[in-house]
């Protein structure tokens, strides 16, 4: 390790660089962000899909994150409804990934010798992916710095072979290296840069926009008919035949169809957030957004990536 | 003789199933050795985060031989017999034996099964109980099919005694078993090796491990509580924390930290919650301000700067989740002075049921019941009304909805914020209880009231809606708020019928009367005799466990009024000791009697003797006798019911055991004048009569 990687970072990017960095260099594929509003890293098709099916996988990536009703303008120092996640899936999951994930924590500043790491049980479940898996949330001296955990099963199929799933929430940790109070007064880049920014420079002024948006001023109804045209479209490329006339193959669109369960995931978050949604419709939503993610997870294991036979 | 050493360790296991797994361990291995026919002198299971081990000490080092003689075929038996019986006892043809019977020859095969190491067996049982180990919830891992809590990693599995140590060699789904483990995952990560327990825990303590979770939970607890008592200050008990918290860590390190003066205004309770629910701290009090002041962070490890970084780590944290408390705490009063108005609106758009309405239409319900209740149990009306449309409004409150645990008790205090009685405060925390059958029951009448009104608004309301527990599905806890209204009854002695207040609660909820609205709806009266039925299945229950006998108690409910629980309780206790007592038994015994040839004679004559004994026909003294002690009995019986004293009642039936016998001793019912005989049936008839005041004598056993 050269001396700077040994050093403490000094801001949120550099965090981030390091992670990108470290589980490069574990032999992660590191994809990026996926284009769409998601409520978690674990919604990228890079791990919901890519979970699925006996391929081997390793993939790391930051994920942009909204939860509209987490939004507070922005005055929160710990609330963001945009944030962001750092995910690493790695299918079959390696016998030394406590230890990897260890190694992670040293490369962005933690020193082992003087923090208390513990893995404290949290199971995870996600009603609406359909997925579950057991692990732990991993603290921090007495913080919670990530989600372990090992894939049982996602949209309704046994996860075999067994992903490790790993998810750091970015802004907590990193403001908890950096040693800030507020989030929005957490370095973005170099503080000596020449241009020195901060979170809330980059980000104060879309808190408060989306704050406004998400609780008082998106159209419901609209919100309402989107998702329902989600909804169908997903059903709709689905039911489509396996076999494109055009070329003769064999091509199931599990991904397109996976976009619109995405899409369907975030407007009843929206719709969440506009206070519109009685707890007994809550269930009925989660319930229909789950059946579209099954679907998509039964198509996309027939496919190649899948792990069906080509 | 030798001694087991086995390990399994694993990635951290939760803290809530350690316990159960060490047992399970222990008894699983334990069984299967000595299935096999091995015996051992003693077994002890440890858990750490890591790791499940077990000691068993004193194996014996083999199973013992067996020597088995099955008898078989005749010689001249068909060749399958004969070649069939050589396969099921595993023999050859040439090793049976011929021996000569009664009935001619007859082959005879000994089967000998030599015993079996002990690390023979070890190396069958111990993969078996690995592969099937009950845990609540397990998982597989990687490419794998084995199932554990967590990835399971290694196997220590030795068989030592004085000469030394062996691996007991198996292998389970590629974990190869050794005789090697782990330290701390941070203090001591290298692999250890290891030749006997105590070489084991030796190895272990010396590599920041306590292995036993007793001693862990001892060191956390002595430590807490020792740096306490130094400042002055008392560690709040919590033997569940105090469990889970050793659950967490292999080498316990107690750090005690500040709580910023910001935060010192909040409720104990509050602090309390969040520092166990968020942080799994304990709380330290100091008893001079009976304030909490402090925390107790566990850490599992020790630091170079004596554990200030993780302190300070931890401290942040804590600042963090109480900033959060304070703020709900903060806004919740500020709407508490109004009192509460903004919550109860709220409830309105909050569902109960979807067939029972919101929240706030049942807070109405529970208001008019308990203004209905208010006077029997001693509470003035208007106050039981007003604490019970307070009692629920903390459900809406920030502070509930991020600690649900504290509802009732966050009632009480924004109940006082809000300018409200004492008496109303209090019934806003205590009109839940009693919760279970060792909570305490509310004294005060206008908590009494409103807990009352509130558990019969949910048992009329679910009973209304046909939603009734079945078999062991009771999704509501109807059975708990039944009990809760038995206990709150009895515990207070109120005297009121049940039958009417249900009759109320079931009106309130649409299953009417036939008296009101529709003259033709009967829902309400079939639906208060079930739920009367169902009230006192959960009273007979109650009172087994109080010592009264089932048979007892349906002697009891055969009167009149027996849905005054408090009356019918006080008749069943007086009657359930004078059964016991001698006279009660021979009492019983000439009742039975008496009523025997009563029913026999009522049935082979078609007629009922129930009036008109006249002493003027007795021709003896016996018979003149039990005349004037029913006499007697009657006078004293008929007042002593109506002043409700079932002991003098008793003492009064008591009296009736000597003539009683004296009659059936000297006299022949069934005379052979007709006049003579129905007097004397007449005469029994007043036993049942006279007894049957106090209670229906023939529902007792015995």
């Amino acid at each position: 390790m050269s001396v700077v990687e040994k050093s403490k970072p000094r801001s949120f990017q550099e965090i981030i660089l390091r992670l990108q960095a470290y589980w490069a260099g574990k032999g992660c594929a590191v994809v990026q962000p996926y284009d769409m509003e998601v409520g978690a890293g674990t919604f990228h098709p890079a791990t919901t899909l890519r979970s699925l099916g006996g391929n081997p996988w390793a993939a790391a990536y930051v994920q942009p994150s909204r939860r509209p009703t987490d939004g507070r303008y922005g005055e929160n120092p710990n609330r963001l409804q945009h944030y962001y996640q750092y995910q690493v899936l790695i299918k079959p999951s390696p016998p030394d990934l406590q230890e990897l994930y260890l190694g992670s924590l040293q490369a962005i500043g933690v020193d082992m010798d003087l923090h208390d790491i513990r893995f404290v049980e949290d199971d995870w479940e996600s009603p609406t992916l359909g997925a579950w898996g057991l692990g732990w949330e991993v603290w921090c001296d007495g913080m919670e710095v990530s989600q372990f955990t090992y894939f049982q099963q996602v949209g309704g199929h046994d996860c075999k072979p067994v992903s490790g799933e790993l998810t750091y929430g970015l802004e907590r940790l990193a403001m908890y290296i950096l040693g800030v109070d507020h989030v929005m007064d957490m370095p973005y880049n170099d503080p000596d840069a020449l241009i020195p920014l901060s979170y809330g420079d980059v980000f104060k002024q879309t808190e408060q926009e989306y704050s406004r948006w998400n609780f008082d001023i998106a159209d419901t109804d609209v919100l309402l008919k989107h998702f329902e045209d989600a909804e169908a479209e997903c059903q709709r490329i689905l039911d489509a035949p396996a076999v494109d006339p055009k070329t003769g193959k064999k091509i199931i669109m599990a991904h397109p169809a996976y976009d619109q369960c995405i899409k369907a995931s975030h407007l009843f978050n929206l719709l969440d957030a506009r206070g519109v949604i009685s707890v007994t419709e809550r269930q009925a939503y989660i319930g229909r957004v789950r059946t579209l993610s099954k679907a998509c997870a039964d198509a996309f294991v027939q496919t190649e990536a899948g792990g069906a036979a080509a | 003789m030798a001694d087991l050493l086995l390990e399994l360790f694993s990635e951290e296991i939760p803290a809530r199933m350690q316990k159960r797994a060490s047992e399970d361990l222990k008894k699983l291995v334990t069984d299967g050795l000595v299935e096999a026919g091995l015996t051992y002198e003693s077994a002890g299971a440890f858990v750490t985060p890591r790791r499940l081990a077990l000691s068993v000490v004193g194996l014996t080092d083999r199973s013992p031989d067996l020597r088995e003689e099955r008898k078989g075929p005749r010689v001249d038996a068909p060749e399958k017999a004969i070649d069939g019986f050589c396969r099921g006892a595993g023999v050859s043809r040439d090793q049976l034996e011929v021996r000569d019977e009664k009935k001619g020859q007859v082959y005879y095969a000994l089967i000998e099964k030599p015993g079996r190491a002990a690390g023979e067996i070890i190396a069958e049982v111990v993969p078996n109980v690995v592969r099937n180990f009950p845990w609540s919830k397990s998982m597989r891992w990687g490419s794998g099919t084995l199932r554990w809590v967590r990835p399971l990693h290694s196997i220590l599995c030795i068989l030592h005694d004085a000469e030394g140590a062996e691996v007991v060699p198996f292998d389970v789904d590629g974990i190869v078993s050794g005789n090697t483990t782990r330290g701390h995952r941070f203090h001591a990560p290298d692999v250890i090796k290891v030749h006997s327990f105590d070489d084991y825990a030796g190895k272990l303590a010396a590599a920041h491990v306590v292995l036993d979770s007793a001693s862990r939970a001892d060191t956390i607890w002595n430590d807490a509580t020792n740096g306490a008592f130094a400042q002055g200050l008392d560690v709040v008990e919590d033997k569940g924390l105090l469990a889970e918290v050793a659950g967490l860590v292999e080498w316990p390190v107690v750090l005690m930290g500040d709580i910023a003066e910001d935060f010192l205004g909040l409720p104990p309770e509050v602090l309390q919650t969040s520092m166990k629910e968020h942080q799994k701290f304990f709380s330290v009090r100091n008893p001079k301000t009976d304030r909490i002041e402090k925390f107790v962070t566990v850490a599992n490890r020790e630091t170079a700067d004596q554990g200030a970084t993780i302190l300070a780590g931890n401290q942040k944290v804590l600042f963090a989740r109480l900033s959060d408390a304070k703020f709900f705490w903060e806004n919740d009063l500020r709407i508490a002075e109004t009192c509460g108005a903004q919550w109860v609106e709220k409830l309105q758009n909050v569902t109960f049921h979807n067939k029972l309405g919101s929240q706030a239409e049942r807070i109405e319900r529970i208001a008019a019941l308990a203004r209905e209740i208010a006077p029997v149990v001693g509470a003035d009306a208007d106050a039981a009304e007003e604490a019970a449309r307070f009692a629920k409004a903390d459900l809406s409150s920030e502070m509930v909805y991020e600690f649900p645990e504290l509802q009732g008790l966050m009632g009480r205090y924004y109940a006082a914020a809000a300018g409200k009685s004492d008496a109303v405060a209090a019934a806003a925390q205590e009109h839940y209880s009693p919760l279970g059958p060792s909570d305490d029951v509310p004294s005060a009448p206008v908590s009494v009231a409103v807990a009352l009104a509130d558990k019969i608004d949910t048992l009329t309301g679910f009973w209304a809606i046909d939603e009734k527990p079945t078999g062991s599905k009771d999704p509501f806890a109807l059975r708990r708020a039944a009990l809760g209204v038995i206990r709150l009854v009895l515990e207070n002695g109120v005297r009121t019928s049940v039958g009417t207040v249900i009759a109320f609660g079931l009106s309130q909820n649409g299953a009417s009367q036939p008296t009101s609205n529709d003259p033709d709806d009967y829902s309400g009266l079939d639906r208060n005799v079930d739920l009367s039925n169902f009230f006192h299945d959960r009273l007979k229950v109650y009172l087994r466990d109080q010592g009264i006998s089932h048979d007892v108690i349906d002697a009891c409910l055969a009167m009149p009024n027996n849905d005054d629980f408090t009356l019918l309780v006080k008749r069943a206790e007086a009657l359930q000791g004078f059964v016991k007592s001698d006279d009660g038994t021979n009492l019983l015994q000439g009742y039975k009697r008496a009523n025997n040839i009563l029913s026999q004679a009522e049935a082979k004559d078609g007629v009922e003797y129930s009036y008109g004994a006249d002493v003027k026909y007795a021709d003896s003294d016996e018979e003149r006798a039990l005349f004037a002690a029913l006499d007697t009995a009657e006078g004293a019986i008929t007042p002593a019911m109506e002043a409700e004293d079932f002991g003098a009642a008793m003492t009064a039936m008591a009296g009736l055991r000597g003539p009683i016998d004296g009659f059936f001793e000297a006299v022949q019912v069934n005379a052979d004048s007709e006049v003579v005989r129905r007097n004397r049936l007449n005469l029994l008839s007043r036993i049942r009569t006279v007894m049957g005041q106090v209670a229906d004598f023939s529902k007792i056993e015995g």
